[in-house]
């Protein structure tokens, strides 16, 4: 340590003319450094922790499955055996479908209040879309039980199964109980929704002027001016914005099972309930009867934390791809 | 309100359980620490089954009124009452299932007394708008229900049962639990005694792995679900029917008849079952499918889970009296509560069974 803080005093300007004055400035400086670095490897060290505590809560339940557990969509805590297929399949497939109803949503927004929007609704819109990140999720889940599932179970699924006669589609096969992994998707995009469009609206108001008068004086339209110049200057972004909202479809609990009516069982239908790995150790953590059976929980709860882990790392690549690609700079 | 207490408690679970599985000595400590932060106010301690929970919290405050004794019972659930009392952080444990074999070898107390506190009556609930009188079915019918085998609420054999109610040709929306429940325990020990195909498949037990349907938390959710959606059907505890005001289906019985899940059915199962047992049993029955006439096939004994021997004869002594105190008065509460009151028939030999524990002699 001191070989690397000697020559960052002798590289200051003044540094023998009052010693005692800096050696008191370095010794600060040195506790100052220490105390820093240990908030900084805290952090790390935590998140390090807690994967190896669930890791080896959860072994039990690896070792007796292996890797079956989680191809298996057997989930039977009564003879033991136990599958986590469903609950990875769910969390996947909700966040995707979340991230598809609200990506273009968000960005449609986010574009409508950074380029269009005139003063006077930009505050309120903004204000209120900025609100809806505020709610805390069991609300959502409420109102999705009160609302949004009745809506779908009593419109949505006749209107796709019986006046578009798309009930033998596979996306939309089985019995109209209304809790699915639709509605688990549709209340997904609202919660992601705002973090998806402050992100992309932040980035925007990023992009120079220069970028868009360039454009306007190539004899750009407005739409064209912000679907060739702005969009991909701005573009990864807007892939950032689009990553905080997966992560935080994947975690999200109480509103997903809610609505998502915790079924074990691979579904291609998105009108049949499913599950998510979160909501199934939410729903089963408290009763959970037997040492394997909370161990399968908790090896679920590290599956989650690879899945998290997984999907952060693609996220990370797809910004920095999209960053050279599209030439942010 | 309730959900947001369940997430707290599963928290609370998570941190007890990462006491348990913490070396022995540690354990100890974090014990007595949650024993003195748990205890602090109240005479007793106790936690487990939601179901009776109502009853439980209506006979803590009048028993407090009444002795000047104060009980915190916390309803965290069954599997997680029976936890707390194998590493003796509660006075008391309450489950609606029987503790297993496994279950009470890991108590750290040694021997544990199952003392019946009050029957519980699952029912058979439905929606069905436009059908007005109950629907009447058979355990057969209802294992095959949620076995999948029955699909439509028109199938032949619902509608032979019920000659003159017109049924939908609609799918039967089957809900169940989510979590680990005595409730689905009792449902499933029901269909098990009926139905081999359950038996050999599904089973018996807290959870399990259903065939079809869809899965809810807690008993309002369930009812909450059945409510809201025509078409579906599930199983709950009968106050909850009330509450929600749903129809039940009148349940055969083996004897035959069709009987409406009802307080007076479920203790009449409860005394058919209980003439049976020998004078030494430990209660840990199952009372489904009793043979009586008039009763109630899927009814259940809902139990407190007491320490043979108390380390702390003064608490021994407390418990005791509480516990005789519930068995006597306090079953006048359970009908208004929508419980069924314990058979009469049971009341001596269980108070005997509390004074046991007083003293410490066991039996």
């Amino acid at each position: 340590m001191s070989e690397e803080t000697a020559p960052f005093i002798a590289s200051r300007p003044t540094p023998a003319v009052v010693p005692a004055q800096i050696e008191g400035a370095s010794y600060g400086d040195r506790i100052y450094r220490w105390a820093t670095l240990g908030f900084a490897l805290v952090i790390p060290s935590l998140l390090l922790l807690i994967g190896v505590e669930v890791f080896r809560a959860g072994w039990p339940a690896f070792k007796a499955f292996g890797f079956s557990f989680f191809t298996s969509s057997a989930w039977d805590p009564v003879n033991g055996s136990f599958g986590a297929a469903p609950a990875v399949f769910g969390t996947i497939v909700s966040s995707i479908l979340a991230l598809i109803i609200a990506t273009p949503l968000a960005v449609g927004v986010a574009i409508f209040l950074s380029e269009f929007a005139p003063n006077w609704i930009r505050q309120p819109v903004a204000f209120f879309v900025d609100l809806l990140a505020a709610i805390p999720s069991v609300v959502y889940g409420l109102w999705g039980v009160l609302v949004l599932v009745p809506f779908i179970r009593a419109n949505v699924m006749p209107f796709v199964k019986d006046t578009l006669h798309l009930g033998d589609f596979p996306l939309f096969t089985g019995a109209a109980y209304g809790p699915s992994m639709f509605a688990a998707g549709c209340i997904l995009a609202i919660m992601v929704l705002p973090y998806i469009s402050a992100v992309t609206r932040e980035v925007l108001r990023a992009v120079p002027r220069s970028q868009r008068e360039a454009a306007l004086a190539l004899g750009a339209t407005r739409w064209e001016m912000i679907w060739d110049a702005v969009l991909p200057y701005a573009r990864s972004g807007i892939v950032g914005g689009v990553i905080l909202g997966l992560g935080r479809a994947i975690g999200e609990t109480m509103a997903v099972t809610m609505v998502i009516g915790n079924r074990h069982e691979l579904s291609a239908s998105l009108f049949q309930p499913g599950y998510t790995m979160a909501s199934l150790i939410a729903n089963e953590f408290a009763e959970a009867t037997g040492d394997l059976h909370v161990s399968a929980l908790m090896a679920v709860g590290a599956g989650l934390f690879l899945v998290t882990v997984i999907v952060n790392a693609i996220a990370r690549w797809l910004v920095w791809r999209t960053a050279r690609v599209g030439g942010g700079t | 309100m309730r959900r947001i207490s369940v997430a707290i408690l599963a928290s609370t679970g998570l941190a007890l359980a990462a006491c348990s599985s913490a070396s022995d000595k540690k354990a100890d400590s974090s014990k007595s620490a949650a024993g003195t932060t748990a205890s602090s106010g109240a005479d007793l301690t106790g936690a487990g089954a939601t179901f009776p929970y109502p009853l439980y919290s209506r006979w803590v405050s009048e028993y407090a009124a009444a002795t000047g004794t104060k009980i915190n019972y916390q309803q965290i659930g069954s599997g997680g009452g029976i936890k707390q009392l194998q590493e003796q952080t509660v006075d008391f444990g309450a489950s609606d299932a029987p503790m297993s074999d496994s279950e009470m070898v890991k108590a750290k107390g040694g021997p544990v007394f199952h003392i019946p506190s009050v029957v519980g009556v699952v029912a058979i609930a439905y929606n069905l708008p436009g059908v007005t009188q109950p629907l009447k079915l058979t355990g057969p019918i209802v294992a095959d229900i949620f076995l999948g085998k029955i699909t439509k609420w028109n199938d032949s054999r619902i509608t032979a049962l019920n000659p003159g109610v017109t049924l939908p040709n609609s799918d039967i929306l089957v809900v169940h639990r989510s979590e680990g429940s005595g409730t689905t325990y009792v449902f499933s020990d029901y269909l098990t005694a009926i139905s081999p195909a359950w038996k050999s498949g599904p089973g018996k037990g807290k959870e399990l792995q259903w065939p079809v349907g869809l899965g809810e938390r807690g008993n309002d959710g369930v009812a909450g679900r059945i409510k809201q959606t025509p078409g579906a059907l599930g199983y709950v505890e009968m106050a909850f029917v009330k509450q929600n005001r749903l129809s039940s289906a009148l349940m055969q019985n083996a004897a035959g008849q069709f009987v409406a899940p009802s307080d007076e059915a479920a203790t009449a199962a409860a005394d058919a079952a209980i003439a049976k047992l020998p004078p030494k049993t430990d209660y840990r029955i199952s009372i489904v499918n009793a043979q009586g006439a008039g009763a109630y096939p899927i009814s259940s004994l809902t139990y407190l889970l007491v320490y043979q021997h108390m380390s702390d004869a003064a608490k021994a002594k407390k418990l005791s009296d509480f516990i005789k105190w519930a068995l006597t008065t306090g079953q006048k509460d359970a009908s208004a509560l929508d419980y069924a009151p314990l058979p009469s028939s049971m009341i001596p030999k269980l108070t005997a069974r509390a004074d046991s524990v007083a003293t410490g002699s066991g039996r």
